[in-house]
């Protein structure tokens, strides 16, 4: 059963783009694919493909049974008696092979554009001051725009030195505490200011956890002048000691306190 | 006398300063090149500090005095003097704002000073970008039924590189993740915002293309045989 030849195929992106393949090989239109000769083909060319990857091959076995029912449709005589009505059985699988294509041409144009940081390149700049006078936070920023800020503070962090010191445990309830004191210079704080310059992953991630219990809590609102902008954090109640207070309120019964009190030998709690 | 306030325009030439200010809502109504001054300069050391896209509003706001339509008469000035005298710059509109970039053709020098490894633009990363990018917010489901495979790899590292962010949920069973692309995708890409992709061909909907072309249903299984190739066995 040796192949009379070797041919080196391409890397197929799935079943679609192998039947674009077949498709272009054979110098038909998408709209008037010879389905049978396409279909044989194609199961040719699974068995020439040597290992598809498991998570694969079942998208390429699904492509291979809706081929061979539409062949199989096109064979059989149609059952109604005006075949003029009957709609083409290839009809949905032309209609994804046409949208796949549509993709395909703009995904290349993409790829063709002076994309940043490959042709094209722009200076680093100054940092601006995020939340600076001029951006007026008008919305509250979501869930995703935290998180994306959060994403921007893990990424400047630096790799962890080789002989790390062991930190002190950091409980929320302690950054719950620290990022209030920070409300005592002003009614409004940079997301950004509430990491240090030297926080680790796991600081970080205290903090924003403390942060988003003090959303809940409703004693500190993310605002955003726009999307992506730089979030600014403000005072929801009127001073540092009502939120304090409230958050002592508030906090007596919730879980962040309840947890901590139960695991209390673990490292979670002050020290 | 050199405080931080701008005058455009020379207010000798034209007897009083009103002149040479362009009308403060006509879009159109650029300020000529000769009275804008220094306000080119002014603003090429600004979005040459900013080092990223900076919005025109924000161009104003710093500039503290010059029109709407002065500030853009100065971008578009300096935007012409960079082309026409073949500098190492450019100045271009991307994602919302105005950013100074090195020209297309000077990549390769600047690549190897910075030692820099491109980015890496897989088809299927770019193919999933595309139909993010024109389908937004979508879902996961929605994106593998165009390139029918699997799309969560995909969206995964899109998402590392900053290049799609989740947005919602949609309101529907399951409610699945709702994906859209970032402003870093328009800086990438060198695009001033979501319209300025390229258009999507209209290759119309399947049936109709069937139609439109001739359809031939009996003869092709006798076809088949001559079309086949050749069987393995050979």
């Amino acid at each position: 059963m040796n192949a009379p030849c070797t041919v080196r195929l391409p890397i197929f992106e799935g079943p679609l783009d192998l039947l674009l393949h077949l498709i272009k090989k054979n110098e038909v239109q998408i709209t008037d694919i010879p389905i049978a000769s396409i279909t044989d083909q194609y199961l040719a060319m699974l068995e020439e493909l040597p290992e598809l990857n498991l998570d694969g091959a079942g998208e390429y076995l699904v492509m291979a049974a809706t081929l061979m029912y539409i062949k199989s449709r096109m064979l059989l005589p149609s059952p109604g008696e005006d075949p003029e009505v009957e709609e083409d059985p290839r009809a949905e699988l032309v209609q994804q092979l046409v949208e796949y294509q549509r993709f395909r041409e703009v995904a290349v144009a993409l790829g063709e554009r002076n994309v940043l940081s490959r042709d094209v390149f722009a200076g680093p700049g100054e940092p601006m001051v995020p939340g600076a006078d001029h951006e007026t936070p008008v919305r509250d920023a979501s869930l995703a725009d935290l998180l994306d800020a959060l994403r921007d503070v893990l990424e400047r962090i630096r790799p962890p030195r080789a002989h790390d010191i062991q930190r002190e445990g950091l409980s929320i309830r302690a950054c719950v505490a620290r990022i209030l004191a920070g409300f005592v210079l002003g009614p409004r704080r940079d997301f950004a200011s509430l990491f240090g310059p030297d926080a680790d992953r796991a600081e970080v991630i205290v903090i924003f956890l403390a942060l988003l219990e003090l959303i809940r809590l409703r004693v500190v609102r993310a605002r955003q002048a726009e999307r992506f902008g730089a979030i600014t954090l403000e005072l929801a109640v009127g001073t540092v000691e009502e939120a304090t207070e409230r958050v002592r309120d508030l906090g007596q019964t919730e879980q962040w306190r309840g947890g901590e009190g139960q695991d209390g030998d673990s490292g979670a709690r002050d020290r | 006398m050199e405080t931080a306030e701008l005058v455009i325009g020379s207010k000798d030439e034209n007897g009083n300063g009103n002149g040479a200010h362009a009308a403060p809502d006509g879009g159109g109504a650029v300020t000529p090149a000769d009275d804008l001054g220094r306000l080119p300069a002014l603003v090429e050391s600004l979005l040459f500090a900013a080092g990223r896209s900076v919005p025109l509003s924000q161009l104003i706001e710093a500039l503290d005095g010059p029109s709407r339509a002065e500030v853009l008469g100065a971008l578009e000035h300096l935007a012409r003097t960079y082309e026409r005298e073949g500098r190492g710059l450019r100045i271009v509109q991307v994602a919302g704002g105005w950013q100074l970039r090195t020209p297309a053709e000077h990549g390769p020098w600047v690549r190897r000073l910075l030692r820099e490894r491109p980015p890496r633009l897989s088809r299927p990363t770019l193919e999933t970008l595309a139909i993010v990018a024109y389908r937004q917010p979508c879902t996961r489901l929605e994106i593998e039924a165009v390139r029918g495979v699997d799309a969560e790899a995909v969206l995964t590292t899109l998402i590392e590189r900053r290049l799609v962010r989740i947005v919602g949920r949609k309101e529907a069973p399951g409610r699945p993740l709702l994906y859209a692309t970032t402003r870093e995708f328009l800086e990438v890409f060198g695009l001033p915002d979501l319209n300025a992709l390229p258009p999507l061909r209209d290759l119309g909907d399947g049936a109709a293309l069937l139609a439109a072309t001739e359809v031939k249903v009996a003869p092709e299984g006798v076809e088949v045989t001559l079309e086949s190739p050749p069987p393995s066995g050979v």
